[in-house]
Formats: structure tokens, C-alpha cells, sequence
């Protein structure tokens, strides 16, 4: 078990590192220079700028600066705002999404296996088309097209619902709701399919004939082991709520990092595309490994296996 | 010898000599599987939305006599009218030539990505899962390293840098940086496959005749694995096409006057601020439906596939 734990924290470091130098050598390699588009600047400005980014110094000396300055949690200036560094803006901005995100998630992972088990329960019945039309819905429309027609079809229909901004809680609920409804109808779908197949095990039988009450057979037994696939897909979901978040965040313009990402390559701005890629990396490698170890803490059978019951 | 009189015979007749014939023929394998995949009216539905859309996308550019660079500054926003079948964009171009060229480009994106996934992840995957322990060990760890960096930022950060005018971005450039991390799941399932395949009886047999490792890999074990890559195949098409539209969403798809589905909403969104919210709405329902068909058929597939839910 330790041993597990600590080959999968080093995988992840290496996997960080690899990550970071890939992005480095990628923005590093875009042709041209950084500040065309600023129109034309006497040299001594160019020059100034260059040294200020430390773009006159060697790649390899930039590269072993940058990676120092991470180290130290230091993701540089941004090219583009004079007032904010790269730093201020993920801390103004990863908030916002950090609270989108863990509303999508919550929404769907409450409403997502909730639809799976009842999908399971009354296979063929009513339920069961009600999450099959949801998990078809949910995984043919991307989250941009879904966003556009709450806007379209909700937003402009119903006042107290806005079409975008932040601030109150009213402002999350159409975002999030756009947000949540792949990972919603992925995990609708896991969760009939793995029910399914733990209600034909025969400890439910064995649950049913000791006069069980219903309820506690299907909580208890069958839905307490068919979660378990549920968890091992949270970082795959995880990840896919994150890219969404751009899309989303753009669509309804709310203030977050996915924004900030977006606009940033828009604008070009690459020391802000280089610290947001990276964070977003070093959110996601956090989450899995998290994820890995729940899993490991969750499934009975490795729990056991540990104690040596 | 004496008691046993002729008359205690019989003359045999035609039809006894075919008593041991198999009257019905026997069920192979890929025709077992269509006959099943035609049963689910589901995945019959996406197949059929699928081969239309390929048709579609070749000739539906033809049908109205509009090009899709060709601009009527008399006729922009058209709402849909018997003329512009879609309407027309903000430039006057015929939305319906234009949604048939996109999908044309969105689909020849998707299956081109997916084409690239199969062959490295189908030569990847068999190399490791043929080669000794500790190459596979290293190569799937390289693998799954080259896995866990996000696939959308992989695909977006490429984007930036090979189009770094802000014009777009080249469909082969698109097409490179989608297959950058996506071979990898492919590569995973031909490996489990390859490892499981590796030890059955009629590899052995083949092995112990003497063929080559190359020989078992192409004629025995590929061919056993067709079934799980088929359906992987399948559900790879439209996320390529999803990551595609994505991309074009954010500005980074492909340059202008060409056109996917992906820039055709994202040319929407504009639309749909001043009213015009059949110019995202059209694209959106084409996207979803190809992203539906494929996805059916691909769920379709791995059951028909299965042979444990043969009935």
C-alpha cells in the first residue's frame, strides 16, 4: 500500500515536470517575438522588455529560472496586464471556476447515479428511458451548444435566471447546470450498467432472503458496490469539467481562469498561457492521485485485504 | 451367418444418407455480429445518420447552387426561407452549402485523427505487449506519463504556437496535435489485448510450429483483436470531432473561408446576440448529431460484439 502510494507520487512529479518542459519548449518555440503586436518600439524599448522577461538570457538558463521560480510558486508577469502578475490572476480567477466546478460536480454526481440506480431498478420502465434520453442528450451535445440554448431557451424567458455575469447564486446555477450535464449522463450511464450487474450477484439474494427490507438491500448492498466504478472515472470527469470550464466561462462571461485562459490566447499573452496550463496541470495530476488513493480507501475489498481480516 | 436373411435389411434411401448434414449454416463470426448490430434500432439509427451525413457532406454542397465563400452583402441574416434553405450568415453566405462543407471538414477531421490513433496505438500497443517485460513496462509507463497531460491543452497549446499569426489553424496541424495524446488509450487496449492473446492455445500452437512473432502478431492476434479496437475506433470519431469544435469555439479552429462545424457555432454566438439564433442553432443540431450516431453505433458495436449476450 505505501509502496503504491509512493510510486504513484513520483509518476505524478514526473509527470508534472514533463508537462512543464513540453510547455516551455512549445512557447518557447512560437516563431516571431512576443511584442509585434504592441506596433512598433524603439530598440532601446525592445531591449528593455526582453531583459525584463529575461528573454535576452540563453533557453536553457530562462528554462532553469523558470522552473526554480515554480518551484517557489512563482509563475511570473504577465506579458500583457501591467498591474497583475500571472500569480494575481489565478488567484483572482481560480475561485470563481474552483466554485463552478464543484457545483457542476456536485449536480452530477448527485443526480447522474441517483438516475443510474433507479435506471437499474425499473429496467425497461419509465426511469430507465427518462436516463437513457438524459445520457443521450448529455453526451451528443458538447457544453458550448448546451450553454448557447440554456441562454437562448431559459435565460431569455426567465428573468431570474441572467444570461451571464457573477456574483450571486443565481448567476452559477445555468453554467453550471451546461457544465455538469456530460459528466451527469456519463455517470447515469456507469452507474445503470455496474447496479445491473450487482443486482444479479448472489449476495443480494442471500440479503433479500434474510428478510432485508428493501431499502436497506438496495442502499446498503447493491448501490454501496456499484459506486465504486463511479470513483474510479472522478478524475476523468474532473478533467473534462476543467476544459469545459473555458467554453462555459467564455459563453456566459464569467471572471474565471478558463476565462483568463481563453482571452490569453487570444491576446497571446504566453507567460499567462504557460502559468495557466501548468496550474490547471498541477489541479488535475492533485485530483487523480487523490482520486487513486480514495479508491484504495473506498473499495471494501482492498480494505480488507489490507487488515488482514 | 445362415440366420441372418436378406429381408432383414432395408435398402438405404437418399435421404438417410443425409442424415448428418448441418441443415442450417453455420453462423460465422462478423456475419453473427451485423446480425446482431441490426437488431438494436438504436445503433441502425446512427448508422444510417452517419452514411447520409458522409453522402452529404460529398454532394450537399452542390444542391442549391450556392458556394461557400460566395458573399450577397444584399442578403445577410436571411433568416431560413425557400431560397436559403439554413438562411445566410453575417456575410451572406448560404448557411446549407456551408453546414455541408463544415461537416465535411468535421468528419474528415475526426476520421483522419482516428485513423492516426489507430496506427500508432495498434503498433505501440503489439510492440509492447509482444516485447519482453521490461520494455512493455517502460513503454506503458511512458504511455500513461504522455496520457495524463490534458488533452485539450495539449491540442490548444499546439494550436497557439503553429498558428501564431491568429489566423487559424492548419487542419493537418489540428489533426497532429489531437493525435499527440489520444493514441495512448488505443495503444493500452491493443496491449491488454495482445498479452491475453499471447498466451492462448492457437498462438502456442503457431509458436511451437515455428512462425515468427511477427507472423503470430499479424496473422493470429491482430485479427482477434479487431472487435475491441472497432469500437474504439468508433467512439474515438467523434471526439475528435468534439475536441475540434471545441478548439474552433475558442478561436483556435480552422482558418477562414474554410469552414467545420465547430466555426460555423462559433460564428453563431455572434449571430445569436442580435437574434439571429438559427445561425448557432443549425450547426449545434448537425454537431449533436453526429456526435449521437457515432457514440450509438459505437455502444451498439460492444454489444453486438460480445459474444456473452448472444442469444
Amino acid at each position: 500500500m505505501k509502496k503504491y502510494l509512493l510510486k504513484r507520487l513520483i509518476m505524478s512529479v514526473i509527470t508534472l515536470w514533463a508537462i512543464i518542459t513540453i510547455t516551455f519548449i512549445l512557447m518557447h518555440s512560437v516563431p516571431g517575438n512576443p511584442f509585434a503586436k504592441e506596433g512598433k518600439m524603439p530598440a532601446v524599448v525592445y531591449e528593455n522588455l526582453q531583459k525584463k522577461y529575461g528573454l535576452d538570457k540563453p533557453k536553457t538558463e530562462q528554462y532553469i529560472i523558470y522552473l526554480k521560480n515554480l518551484l517557489k510558486g512563482d509563475f511570473g508577469d504577465s506579458m500583457k496586464s501591467r498591474v497583475e502578475t500571472v500569480n494575481d490572476m489565478i488567484k483572482r480567477g481560480f475561485p470563481v471556476s474552483a466554485y463552478l466546478g464543484v457545483e457542476a460536480l456536485l449536480i452530477a454526481l448527485t443526480i447522474g447515479p441517483a438516475l443510474g440506480a433507479l435506471a437499474a431498478l425499473y429496467q425497461n420502465k419509465w426511469p430507465d428511458y427518462l436516463s437513457m434520453i438524459i445520457a443521450i442528450i448529455g453526451i451528443s451535445v458538447p457544453s458550448f451548444i448546451m450553454g448557447t440554448v440554456l441562454i437562448q431557451f431559459v435565460a431569455k424567458n426567465i428573468s431570474w435566471l441572467p444570461i451571464g455575469g457573477w456574483g450571486e447564486f443565481r448567476h452559477t446555477l445555468l453554467p453550471a447546470f451546461a457544465l455538469a450535464l456530460m459528466p451527469l449522463a456519463y455517470t447515469a450511464r456507469l452507474m445503470r450498467s455496474s447496479m445491473l450487474e450487482v443486482l444479479g450477484q448472489d449476495y443480494i439474494k442471500t440479503a433479500k432472503s434474510k428478510g432485508i427490507s428493501k431499502a436497506a438491500v438496495i442502499l446498503k448492498h447493491a448501490v454501496r458496490n456499484a459506486i465504486l466504478p463511479i470513483v474510479s472515472v472522478l478524475g476523468t470527469l474532473i478533467s473534462n469539467l476543467l476544459v469545459g470550464s473555458f467554453v462555459i466561462e467564455k459563453i456566459f462571461g464569467i471572471p474565471g481562469l478558463g476565462l483568463f485562459f481563453v482571452k490569453s490566447i487570444v491576446s497571446r499573452d504566453y507567460t499567462l498561457i504557460m502559468g495557466t496550463t501548468i496550474f490547471y496541470s498541477i489541479i488535475l495530476i492533485v485530483m487523480l492521485l487523490l482520486v487513486d488513493i480514495a479508491y484504495t480507501f473506498i473499495d471494501p475489498r482492498i480494505r480488507l485485504t489490507k487488515e488482514g481480516r | 451367418m445362415d440366420n441372418f436373411s436378406m429381408d432383414l435389411f432395408e435398402k438405404a434411401t437418399r435421404e438417410d444418407r443425409n442424415a448428418e448434414r448441418i441443415r442450417r449454416p453455420s453462423i460465422k463470426y462478423w456475419p453473427d455480429v451485423w446480425r446482431r448490430l441490426k437488431q438494436n434500432k438504436l445503433a441502425m439509427t446512427g448508422l444510417v445518420i452517419i452514411i447520409s451525413m458522409i453522402i452529404m457532406s460529398i454532394v450537399g454542397t452542390k444542391i442549391n447552387g450556392f458556394s461557400y465563400y460566395e458573399q450577397d452583402y444584399s442578403l445577410i441574416n436571411m433568416h431560413p426561407d425557400k431560397i436559403h434553405w439554413f438562411g445566410t450568415d453575417e456575410l451572406g453566405r448560404d448557411l446549407f452549402t456551408r453546414v455541408w462543407f463544415g461537416a465535411r471538414y468535421s468528419l474528415l477531421i475526426g476520421v483522419l485523427a482516428t485513423l492516426i490513433d489507430f496506427t500508432i496505438g495498434v503498433l505501440y500497443g503489439g510492440i509492447a505487449g509482444m516485447a519482453r517485460r521490461n520494455i512493455d513496462a517502460t513503454m506503458m509507463r511512458i504511455a500513461e506519463i504522455i496520457y495524463s497531460i490534458p488533452y485539450l491543452l495539449v491540442v490548444i497549446l499546439l494550436s497557439v504556437v503553429f498558428s501564431s499569426g491568429g489566423t487559424g489553424t492548419s487542419m493537418l496541424v489540428l489533426i497532429l496535435a489531437m493525435s499527440l495524446t489520444s493514441w495512448v488509450p488505443m495503444s493500452i487496449l491493443v496491449r491488454g489485448q495482445v498479452l491475453q492473446l499471447k498466451e492462448s492455445e492457437y498462438a502456442l500452437a503457431a509458436e511451437s510450429l515455428g512462425a515468427s512473432k511477427g507472423w503470430i502478431l499479424r496473422k493470429h492476434i491482430i485479427p482477434n483483436t479487431l472487435g475491441p479496437i472497432l469500437v474504439n475506433v468508433t467512439l474515438s470519431i467523434p471526439r475528435a470531432i468534439f475536441a475540434e469544435a471545441t478548439l474552433s469555439f475558442l478561436g483556435l479552429g480552422l482558418q477562414a473561408p474554410k469552414s467545420s462545424l465547430g466555426t460555423l457555432a462559433n460564428d453563431g454566438l455572434a449571430g445569436m446576440a442580435v437574434g439571429n439564433a438559427y445561425q448557432i442553432i443549425i450547426p449545434a443540431i448537425f454537431i449533436s448529431l453526429i456526435m449521437f450516431a457515432f457514440n450509438v453505433l459505437g455502444d451498439g458495436l460492444r454489444d453486438a460484439l460480445d459474444p456473452r449476450l448472444r442469444k
